[in-house]
């Protein structure tokens, strides 16, 4: 037992059951299915704006960028011009592998004692789960999109037909949100069960899993178990996104939805205060987004004071006579 | 030192249109859910496998169960819960009371985006 893990454990379930209590026995529906998800959204948007916009001010005089390989030096030397860009292209390049294939965390490795003397040895599988989990998180969010969009788009039902692939049973499996929970449920035992990774997890790492958890959970239970009237959730997420928000009459949302509903609003408000704004930080990160070129340009400081520096140059002109008498070697002769 | 406020700027732009797709592809317009039209030989009947608001959620639980129940053990009558005998069959039996696939079927699955492959097999008697 530990408190950073238990207190967002039960900081979720208190959530879930609150929105679960709310529309199944006290009706607040229209609070739960549209408030909280409205200011959730302006949260989300205004939040991560702001959070970008300070990101933005922090100057950024010197180049920092990690390097992982040889930088640019001699013709006959070979530069990896990945891992070490030292051009705009270069940079391109990897922040493109970096975005989307997460090459900075493939590099992962794990210390360790063997035989009395520390060993680093590649572990690949933290960067499988993040990939795993990513992807199929996205896959869900774009397959949600049927539900706020009418027409549904072509492409939508093509991403639904290859994500149902293996048809099985019906409604049928879809594969993405199979994949989303077991990869939360790997990066969850993960800080859970390696003693070191454990020691160094906080509330703010265990929240969000434990919400992605609750969201991945409810929506699975909704489409393969309890079976919801996906018509009805329709009708009241297209009134949320045309702006006519209304809770559908005559026709029953289930309570589930709301409290999956009502986690992705916590998530959703929540994302621009945590560790989960990494989505934005990551397209600013100097140690990433810049061109190792330190060598070929000279970056000044712009907030140096304007300090009056006697310069060598200013020194020996005051001393060089001086100086060819005592026979010091002067940079230009008198 | 370079200045990267446009750059960031039309980031964020990005960010927001994505972040707001749903609104402005809708453009704001309400949009009615479909009402799914009732054949008439379905109305002359009067009740369905289950009551409405179940049939509406579990329909394709059945159908699965129906399924099962024929091609893994042959059997082929269902009872439900008011004591009805039902032939369990996609073609025979919903399409016999819900004649009006294009009508009724159709119009919720396309609403909600779900396409069957059922039909790549089960044929639509009226179609034929
Ligand atoms: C009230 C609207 C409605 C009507 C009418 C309706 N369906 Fe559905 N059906 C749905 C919804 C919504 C789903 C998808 C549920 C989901 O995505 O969880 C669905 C899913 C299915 C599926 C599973 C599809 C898959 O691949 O997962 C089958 C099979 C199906 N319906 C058959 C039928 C047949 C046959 C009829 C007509 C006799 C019919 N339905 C009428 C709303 C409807
Ligand atoms: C590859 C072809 C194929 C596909 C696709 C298919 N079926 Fe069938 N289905 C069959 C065959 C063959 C039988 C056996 C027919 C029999 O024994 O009467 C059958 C039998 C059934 C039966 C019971 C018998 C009857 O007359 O209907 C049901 C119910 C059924 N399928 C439902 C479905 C549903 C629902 C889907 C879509 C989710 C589906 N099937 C997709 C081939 C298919
Ligand atoms: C004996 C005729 C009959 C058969 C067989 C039948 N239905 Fe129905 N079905 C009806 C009637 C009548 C209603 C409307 C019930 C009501 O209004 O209470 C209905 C309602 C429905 C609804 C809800 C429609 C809505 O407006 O929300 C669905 C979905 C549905 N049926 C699917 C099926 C499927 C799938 C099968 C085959 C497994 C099937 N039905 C078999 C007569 C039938
Ligand atoms: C962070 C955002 C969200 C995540 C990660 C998420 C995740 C999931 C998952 C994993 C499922 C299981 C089925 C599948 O794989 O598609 C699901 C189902 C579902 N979700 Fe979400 N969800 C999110 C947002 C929403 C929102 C905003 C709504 C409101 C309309 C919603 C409504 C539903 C419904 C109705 C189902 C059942 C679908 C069905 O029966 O086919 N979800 N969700």
């Amino acid at each position: 037992m530990n408190v950073q893990y238990m207190s967002a454990l039960i900081a979720v379930v208190v959530l879930g059951f609150l929105a679960y209590i709310g529309t199944e026995f006290l009706g607040l529906n229209s609070l739960f299915g549209i408030f909280i998800p409205y200011l959730a959204v302006c949260f989300f948007l205004v939040g991560a704006i702001l959070k970008v916009m300070k990101w933005a001010k922090s100057p950024v005089p010197f180049r920092i960028p990690t390097t992982c390989g040889q930088q640019k030096s001699l013709d006959w030397i070979e530069q990896n011009k990945i891992d070490n860009p030292s051009t705009t292209p270069g940079v391109i390049a990897r922040m493109f592998f970096e975005v989307l294939l997460f090459r900075s965390l493939f590099r992962n490795t794990k210390a360790g004692i063997k035989e009395g003397k520390i060993t680093y040895e590649w572990e690949i599988f933290l960067w499988v789960g993040a990939l795993a989990f990513h992807y199929s998180f996205l896959t869900v969010l774009v397959r949600h999109m049927r539900f706020f969009l009418e027409p549904v788009p072509g492409l939508i039902g093509i991403v639904e037909t290859l994500d149902g692939f293996f048809q099985v049973g019906t409604p049928g499996v879809l594969l993405s949100g199979v994949v989303l929970l077991g990869a939360v449920l790997f990066l969850l035992s993960r800080r859970l069960l390696i003693p070191q990774v454990r020691y160094i997890s906080l509330m703010a790492d265990y929240f969000p899993l434990f919400l992605i958890i609750g969201i991945a959970g409810t929506g699975i239970y909704m489409r393969y178990f309890a079976r919801v009237d996906v018509v009805a959730i329709k009708q009241l997420a297209m009134s949320l996104v045309t702006l006519h928000p209304a809770i559908p009459q005559n026709v029953t949302v289930s309570g589930i939805l709301y409290v999956h509903l009502f986690l992705v609003s916590v998530l959703f408000a929540y994302f621009p205060l945590s560790k989960l704004m990494h989505m934005g930080g990551v397209f600013l990160s100097p140690t990433r987004n810049l061109a190792n070129n330190s060598r070929m340009e000279r970056h000044i400081n712009p907030w140096n004071p304007d300090l009056k520096f006697h310069t060598y140059e200013a020194y020996e002109n005051d001393f060089r006579e001086k100086m060819i008498e005592a026979g010091l070697p002067v940079e230009k002769e008198a | 030192m370079t200045n990267d406020k446009p750059k960031i700027i039309a980031g964020l732009v990005i960010f927001v249109l994505i972040a707001t797709s749903p609104v402005w592809l809708n453009r704001g317009k309400t949009k009615e859910a479909p009402t799914p039209v009732m054949a008439a030989e379905a109305t002359a009947k009067g009740y369905c496998v289950m009551p409405k608001a179940e049939m509406k959620a579990k329909h394709m639980k059945v159908l699965d169960g129906w399924r099962n129940s024929v091609v893994r053990n042959g059997q082929r009558v269902y009872v439900n819960e008011s004591g009805k005998q039902f032939t369990m069959s996609l073609s025979n039996t919903c399409l016999e009371c819900h004649t009006n696939k294009a009508e009724f079927c159709d119009k919720c699955h396309v609403y909600a985006s779900v396409n069957p492959y059922c039909w790549d097999c089960h044929v639509d008697p009226k179609e034929k």
